[in-house]
C-alpha cells in the first residue's frame, strides 16, 4: 500500500519543513548536478509548497541529486532539502512514477539494506549479483547487466575482491533490528 | 469611602459581545460602597466622558471604577475626566473587561460574571485608595548625545540651535560617522559628504555643542531630568587647542602600514593621523599601539616637525563629568562580520563567499571607498588585488540578513537601494562594464526608491538576478561566482571581477554595553527598544533617554534624520516645563519601622534606594534607614516583597488595597 | 596509544587498500588499533534515505559495543561510517527516549559516550609536530590537490572538525611533510559518492571536473580520505578518460599513503600497488 502524495507524508518521511523555505534558490545555485535537473531543487520545494506532491515526486531531477548535502548545508533556512529529496524519491517508487533507471538508485539502496540484514556486514559481490539481477529483471537491459563486468577481474588481480565475505557472528540480531526498525512503521 | 460609582463600556461590540453589559451594571450596583453604575457606547467618547465628568459632581463620588479596556489605553483619558470634575484622578481605577474578558472568553455566562469579579476587585481597591499628588522634580537644561553620525549630529544641532546646549559624544577621532564615508547618497545621487561636512563644521563652532571626540559614556547616575554623565575620554597625545592641523606631522610619520579604518582597510594611514581630510575636529590623533614611540620608544619625527609644539606623549585618559537633563543615543551601525576565522580554522558567516580570502570580494562599505574621490583610488573604480578596473561586477544582496541559519533574521532595509546606486556609480564610471545584482526581494518602499532602481535596470543596464549566490570560487583571477535566476529557472555562473557583498547592519560594537548604563532594553540583536513602535518611537522605557538612528534598527540616511529632529523635539518638549511631573505611584519606608538591613537597595533593579541617616537633636547619628529616591523609583515592588518588617510600602497599590483585592473574591 | 577501530564494509572490501595503507601508518606512528567485536554494517546512504530509525539503530549497535569495551574513542577511516556514527551519537546524547527506544531496540545499552573520528582528527591527536619529527622521507616531489569531498566537513552541525568551505586540515599535514599542497576550488564539491553503481554518468561527470579542476591548479596527484572518493576518482578515471577523451593520470593517494611514505614506509605496505592508476 503506497503512502499518500500529501505534503504531510513528505515532511515526516524527511522530518523537514517545507513552508520554511524562502525561495532563494541557493540550493539550486550550489547543486553540483543542477544542469541535469528538469526541475531545480527550489522549484520542487515550490512544488511541494504548492501541494503539487504528484509533479514533484514525477519529477526526474529527484533522480539526480547524489545527496552530497551542499543543499542543505548552505541553505539559510535550514531546510534539509537533500532529506525532502530523499522522500519523493521513495513516494516516487511506491507510485510507480520511476523509469527502470531512476528506480535502480533505490534498488540499489535497497538492496544494499537487505544484504545488511542477511550479512550483518555488506558482502560487495553478493550485493552486485543482487541488484544487477534485480534491475535486469525490471528493466530486462543486458548492457547493463554486463556493464562493469570487466572491473571484475581487475579488482580480483589487485587482491580487492573477497570471494567469501566476513560475515558476522550473531547475523540473527541483526535482523532482529531491522525488525524492530520496521515495525515502527517506517519503511522498506 | 463609600460613595463610588461604576462605569461599564460596551466598547462598540467589542466588549458586549460576550459580556451582558447591563446585566454587568445591574450586579455593580450592588457591590459594597457603589453608589451608582452606569453604561456608555463608548466610555472614552467625548459623551462617555461626560456621563463621567456629570456623575461625580451630581453623585458627589469619591471613587471611580471604569471597566472597559486595558489600563494602557485610557487610564490617563478617565484620570483627567475625574480631575476635570474635581476628583483627584488617582481615586480612579479600571478592571480590564475587555483584552482580560469579553476578547479571550467565549462562553457569555461565564464571560459576564468574569467581568462582575474584575468590578468586584477594583470597586475593592479603589475604596481603599489615597488622593495622591504627581511628584515633581527639577530639570538640568542640558542634552547629551552619545555618537556623531548624520543621527547624532542632526538632532544635537536642532537642540543646540533651540538655545539649549548640548554635550556631543563620538567614539572616534571624528564626527561623521558612516555618512562620511559614503560616496553619494540614494535616490538623488547627492555627493553625501557635500551634504555632510558643512553640518560637521556647523557642530565644531555651535557655541552651544561641547564635543569630546576619543571619548566614550563611562557612567550614568541619576535619573531623568538629574543626570550626572561621566565621560572617559582617551588619550589623543595631542594638543588639541596648540595644534592648528597643518599636516606636517602625519606627513612625516614613518609609520605607514596601518590599515586605515575609514577605507575599510583598503588603504594604509600613518601612525599619527586624521581619518579623512574633513573630520572634524581637524586635528591628529596618535594610535598608540602603532606609534613608535609610544610602542618602541623610538621617533619621535612629528615632535620635531611640530611648530605648534602640540605632540603630547604623556597624554592621559581624562574624566570628565557632566550635568544633563536628557540623553539621546544614537550610536548607529556597523557591518555583520562577512566571513570571521573563529581562531580554531573555521570561519563563521559566509566562508562560500571567501571573504577575506579573495581581495575582490569586498562589502559594500568598501566599494563606497572604492568610488569616493576621498577614497584609497582617488574615487577611480580599481579593484584591490591588482588595481585593474572591473569589467563585470556582482554584486549580492542580504549577505547576513534574512539569514537565519549564518546571519541575522532580519532584513537591513537600505541594501537594495544601496545596490541600486552601486550599479549607477559603477555604471558611470565604468561605462563599457556590466553589473549584476543578485537579490531575494527588492524592497525600495520610500520616496522615488523604486524609480531610483527601475533607473539602475533600465537606464544603466544593470542585470538583476532573483537568487542567492552559493559559492564564490577564483579561477585564473576571476572571481566566478556561482548563483542561480529563478526566474528563467536557471543556474547561473558569472566570472566576474570584483564582488560587492551588501552585508548586514548591525548595532555598533559596546551598544549592550551603554543600554545598561541607561537603563534601555534592548532585543536579541542588541538594537535598542523604543518605548512603542508606533505612538513613541524614539522614547524608550527610561524616562528622559531617547533613541535615534540606526542603534534602534536599520534605516537609511532620511529616516535617521527624522527621528533625530523627532528626538530633538521630544528633549525640548520635556525642557518647555520648569519641573517634571512624575506618577507618584512608588515605593515608600516608613522610617520609624525600617530595620536598616537594605535588603531593599540590594534588590532595586533601579538603585532608587539610598541609605539615609537619622539623627537626634545634638546631631548624634542614631541609625541608619532606607530612603527612596522619588526621581529613581519605578515602583516595581520588589522591595515591598523583600523587606522583613513590612516598613516598605506602593503608593497607590498598598498591601491594603491588594489583601483588600483578594479579600473581595471569598 | 590505543583507540578503538571500526572499520566498515569498504575497508574489508574492495577497498582493503585503504585498511593497509592505514593500519601501516597508524602502527608507524605507535598508535595500536583494537578493532570493534563483531561490528555491523552503519547504514550508509541506504539506510539514512529509506528509514531514519535504522540509520539511528544500526550506528548506535556499534557505538554500544565500543562502550560495553570501554572504548574512549572509536576510529572510522570511512567517513561515511564515521559521519553516521558521529550523527547517532549527537542524536542520542541529546534525547533521553530516544536513547531508551534504541538501546531496546539493539539490545544493549547506548549512551552516546564514546567519542567518534576519522583519520584526519586522529592524526591531529598524535600531533602534526610529532609525525613531522617521526618523518624520514621529504614529500617534495608532491604537489596534492586535498580532496575532501562531502562527508568530512558536511554536514557541519555533526562532524564540526574543520571548515566546511574551506577546510585546510589535510594541507597543514602534507606542509609539514614538505609537500606543496596546491589550493583549488574542488575541495568540498561532491564526486557522486554512492551512486557509483546506480548513476554512472553523474559519477563520472563529476569526477572529470574534479580532476580538472585539481591539474588546471598544478597538482601532481590527489589526496582522499574516504574509499568512496578513491573508488569514483581512481578505479573510475579511466572510465571518465574514456567518456570524455581526456588523459587524466592522476594518481589518487589516501592522506595516510603519503603520511605512510614520508614516515619511511614501502608504498606495497601501504597497498598503494593495489590501485588503478599507479605513479610511472
Amino acid at each position: 500500500m503506497p503512502q499518500d502524495l500529501s505534503l504531510d507524508t513528505v515532511e515526516e518521511l524527511a522530518h523537514a519543513r517545507v513552508q520554511d523555505c524562502y525561495q532563494c534558490g541557493k540550493c539550486s545555485a550550489g547543486c553540483p548536478i543542477v544542469e541535469r535537473m528538469d526541475n531545480l531543487p527550489n522549484q520542487l520545494l515550490r512544488l511541494l509548497q504548492l501541494g503539487r506532491i504528484e509533479r514533484a515526486a514525477a519529477s526526474a531531477a529527484i533522480w539526480e541529486c547524489v545527496s552530497c548535502m551542499t543543499c542543505t548545508t548552505r541553505c539559510p533556512k535550514a531546510v534539509d532539502c537533500a532529506g525532502l529529496l530523499d522522500a519523493l524519491r521513495q513516494l516516487s517508487i511506491e507510485h510507480g512514477f520511476a523509469s527502470p533507471a531512476q528506480r535502480r538508485t533505490i534498488l540499489f539502496q535497497r538492496a544494499f539494506l537487505d544484504n545488511i540484514r542477511r550479512n550483518g556486514r555488506l558482502a560487495e559481490l553478493e550485493l552486485v549479483r543482487q541488484f544487477k539481477m534485480q534491475g535486469f529483471l525490471d528493466d530486462l537491459s543486458v548492457p547493463q547487466l554486463f556493464k562493469d563486468a570487466l572491473l571484475g577481474p581487475q579488482l580480483l588481480r589487485r587482491r580487492k575482491l573477497h570471494l567469501r565475505p566476513r560475515r558476522v557472528k550473531d547475523r540473527k540480531l541483526v535482523g532482529r533490528i531491522f525488525a524492530r526498525c520496521q515495525a515502527n512503521g517506517e519503511k522498506p | 469611602m463609600a460613595r463610588i460609582g461604576v462605569f461599564t463600556c460596551w466598547c462598540g461590540e467589542n466588549i458586549a459581545r460576550n459580556v451582558d453589559v447591563q446585566s454587568v451594571a445591574e450586579q455593580a450596583a450592588q457591590l459594597p460602597g457603589v453608589r451608582c453604575s452606569q453604561t456608555h457606547k463608548y466610555m472614552c467618547s467625548d459623551p462617555g466622558q461626560k456621563l463621567i465628568r456629570d456623575t461625580i459632581a451630581a453623585e458627589r463620588l469619591d471613587g471611580v471604577v471604569i471597566a472597559s479596556c486595558s489600563p494602557h489605553m485610557h487610564l490617563k483619558t478617565f484620570r483627567k475626566a475625574a480631575e476635570h470634575a474635581d476628583l483627584n484622578p488617582y481615586l480612579v481605577e479600571m478592571a480590564n473587561v475587555r483584552e482580560q474578558c469579553s476578547w479571550v472568553h467565549s462562553q457569555r455566562s461565564r464571560a459576564t460574571a468574569k467581568a462582575v469579579d474584575l468590578i468586584r476587585v477594583a470597586v475593592a481597591k479603589v475604596r481603599h485608595n489615597r488622593a495622591l499628588e504627581p511628584i515633581q522634580v527639577p530639570v538640568t537644561r542640558k542634552v547629551l548625545v552619545v555618537g556623531g553620525g548624520v543621527a547624532g549630529i542632526q538632532a544635537a544641532l536642532d537642540i543646540a540651535d533651540s538655545g539649549v546646549p548640548v554635550v556631543l559624544v563620538e567614539r572616534e577621532p571624528s564626527i561623521g560617522g558612516k555618512m562620511a564615508g559614503l560616496s553619494e547618497t540614494f535616490p538623488t545621487l547627492d555627493c553625501s559628504q557635500c551634504i555632510l561636512t558643512p553640518r560637521m563644521v556647523e557642530v565644531a563652532q555651535h557655541p552651544n555643542i561641547t564635543l569630546h571626540t576619543c571619548s566614550e559614556v563611562e557612567q550614568v547616575e541619576g535619573y531623568v531630568g538629574n543626570f550626572r554623565v561621566t565621560i572617559r575620554k582617551q588619550a589623543r597625545y595631542i594638543d588639541v587647542d596648540k595644534c592648528t592641523g597643518c599636516g606636517q606631522c602625519w606627513n612625516a610619520c614613518p609609520s605607514k602600514k596601518t590599515p586605515s579604518e575609514f577605507d575599510y582597510g583598503l588603504g594604509k594611514r600613518t601612525a599619527i593621523y586624521t581619518p579623512f581630510p574633513q573630520a572634524v575636529p581637524a586635528r591628529p590623533v596618535i594610535d598608540r599601539d602603532a606609534c613608535l614611540r609610544l610602542t618602541k620608544g623610538r621617533c619621535g619625527i612629528c615632535v620635531k616637525k611640530c611648530q605648534a609644539d602640540a605632540i603630547r606623549f604623556d597624554d592621559q585618559d581624562e574624566l570628565v563629568s557632566e550635568d544633563i537633563g536628557a540623553i539621546i543615543v544614537a550610536t548607529g551601525y556597523q557591518l555583520y562580520e562577512i566571513g570571521k576565522p573563529d581562531g580554531q580554522g573555521r570561519v563563521t558567516g559566509y566562508g562560500e563567499y571567501g571573504y577575506g580570502r579573495y581581495p575582490d570580494v569586498i562589502s559594500s562599505l568598501q566599494f563606497e571607498r572604492l568610488v569616493s574621490a576621498s577614497g584609497p583610488t582617488g574615487g577611480e573604480i580599481r579593484r584591490p588585488s591588482d588595481g585593474a578596473v572591473p569589467k563585470t561586477v556582482v554584486f549580492i544582496s542580504c549577505v547576513g540578513s534574512r539569514d537565519n541559519a549564518k546571519g541575522l533574521s532580519y532584513c537591513s532595509k537600505i541594501c537594495c537601494m544601496v545596490n541600486a546606486k552601486h550599479t549607477m556609480l559603477y555604471k558611470h564610471k565604468v561605462h563599457d562594464g556590466q553589473a549584476h545584482v543578485f537579490y531575494m526581494d527588492i524592497r525600495a518602499g520610500g520616496k522615488n526608491y523604486d524609480e531610483f532602481v527601475r533607473r539602475a535596470i533600465e537606464q544603466d543596464g544593470a542585470h538583476y538576478h532573483r537568487g542567492r549566490v552559493s559559492k564564490i570560487t577564483q579561477e585564473d583571477g576571476r572571481l566566478i561566482v556561482r548563483g542561480v535566476d529563478t526566474l528563467a529557472g536557471e543556474p547561473l555562473t558569472i566570472a566576474a571581477d570584483l564582488v560587492v557583498l551588501a552585508a548586514a547592519m548591525r548595532p555598533a560594537t559596546g551598544v549592550e554595553d551603554l543600554a545598561q548604563k541607561v537603563n534601555v532594553g534592548y532585543d536579541e540583536f542588541g538594537f535598542l527598544c523604543e518605548s512603542h513602535p508606533k505612538l513613541r518611537p524614539v522614547e524608550t522605557n527610561a524616562a528622559g533617554v531617547f533613541v535615534c538612528g540606526a542603534c534602534h534598527g536599520p534605516k537609511d540616511i532620511p529616516e535617521s534624520v527624522t527621528q533625530a529632529s523627532a528626538a530633538a523635539a521630544k528633549v525640548l518638549l520635556m525642557f518647555s516645563r520648569d519641573r517634571l511631573y512624575r506618577e507618584p505611584e512608588i515605593a515608600h519606608v516608613q522610617e520609624s519601622a525600617c530595620a536598616g538591613c537594605f535588603a531593599c537597595r540590594r534588590s532595586c533593579p533601579y538603585h532608587a534606594i539610598d541609605p539615609a541617616e537619622i539623627r537626634d537633636r545634638q546631631g548624634q547619628l542614631v541609625r541608619r534607614v532606607a530612603r527612596v529616591n522619588p526621581g529613581l523609583c519605578m515602583g516595581c515592588g520588589t522591595c515591598v516583597a523583600l523587606c522583613v518588617s513590612k516598613s516598605v510600602d506602593l503608593e497607590g497599590f498598598s498591601e491594603e488595597q491588594v489583601y483588600a483585592m483578594v479579600e473581595s473574591l471569598r | 596509544m590505543e583507540i578503538g577501530y571500526y572499520p566498515g564494509c569498504a575497508l574489508h572490501g574492495s577497498s582493503n587498500d585503504y585498511e593497509m595503507s592505514v593500519r601501516a601508518c597508524l602502527a608507524a606512528l605507535g598508535v595500536r588499533l583494537r578493532e570493534l567485536d563483531d561490528w555491523i554494517c552503519c547504514g550508509a546512504t541506504a539506510a539514512h534515505s529509506l528509514n531514519h530509525k535504522l540509520a539511528v539503530a544500526l550506528p548506535a549497535r556499534n557505538l554500544g559495543l565500543a562502550e560495553r569495551d570501554g572504548m574512549e574513542e572509536l576510529l572510522a577511516p570511512c567517513p561515511m561510517c564515521s559521519m553516521q556514527l558521529m550523527k547517532a551519537r549527537r542524536l542520542l546524547f541529546a534525547n533521553d527516549a530516544l536513547q531508551q527506544e534504541i538501546s531496546a531496540i539493539v539490545e544493549l545499552d547506548v549512551r552516546g559516550t564514546t567519542q567518534v573520528c576519522n583519520l584526519i582528527q586522529i592524526f591531529q591527536q598524535v600531533g602534526y609536530e610529532r609525525i613531522q619529527q617521526a618523518a624520514t622521507q621529504q614529500l617534495g616531489e608532491f604537489r596534492p590537490a586535498c580532496y575532501y569531498g562531502c562527508l568530512l566537513t558536511r554536514p557541519p552541525g555533526v562532524v564540526q572538525f574543520d571548515d566546511c568551505e574551506h577546510p585546510q586540515s589535510m594541507e597543514s599535514l602534507l606542509s609539514e611533510l614538505g609537500a606543496a599542497p596546491v589550493e583549488w576550488n574542488y575541495k568540498t564539491e561532491c564526486c557522486g559518492a554512492g551512486m557509483t553503481m546506480a548513476n554512472e554518468a553523474t559519477v563520472l561527470e563529476l569526477g572529470h571536473r574534479i580532476l580538472s579542476n585539481a591539474a588546471a591548479h598544478g597538482a601532481n596527484c590527489l589526496v582522499v580520505a574516504c574509499p568512496m572518493c578513491h573508488v569514483n576518482l581512481d578505479m573510475k578515471q579511466a572510465a571518465i578518460n574514456q567518456r570524455y577523451s581526456a588523459e587524466h593520470d592522476m594518481v589518487v593517494y589516501y592522506l595516510s599513503d603519503l603520511v605512510g611514505l614520508a614516515l619511511g614506509l614501502a608504498p606495497a605496505a601501504l597497498g598503494i600497488p593495489r590501485h588503478f592508476v599507479v605513479r610511472k
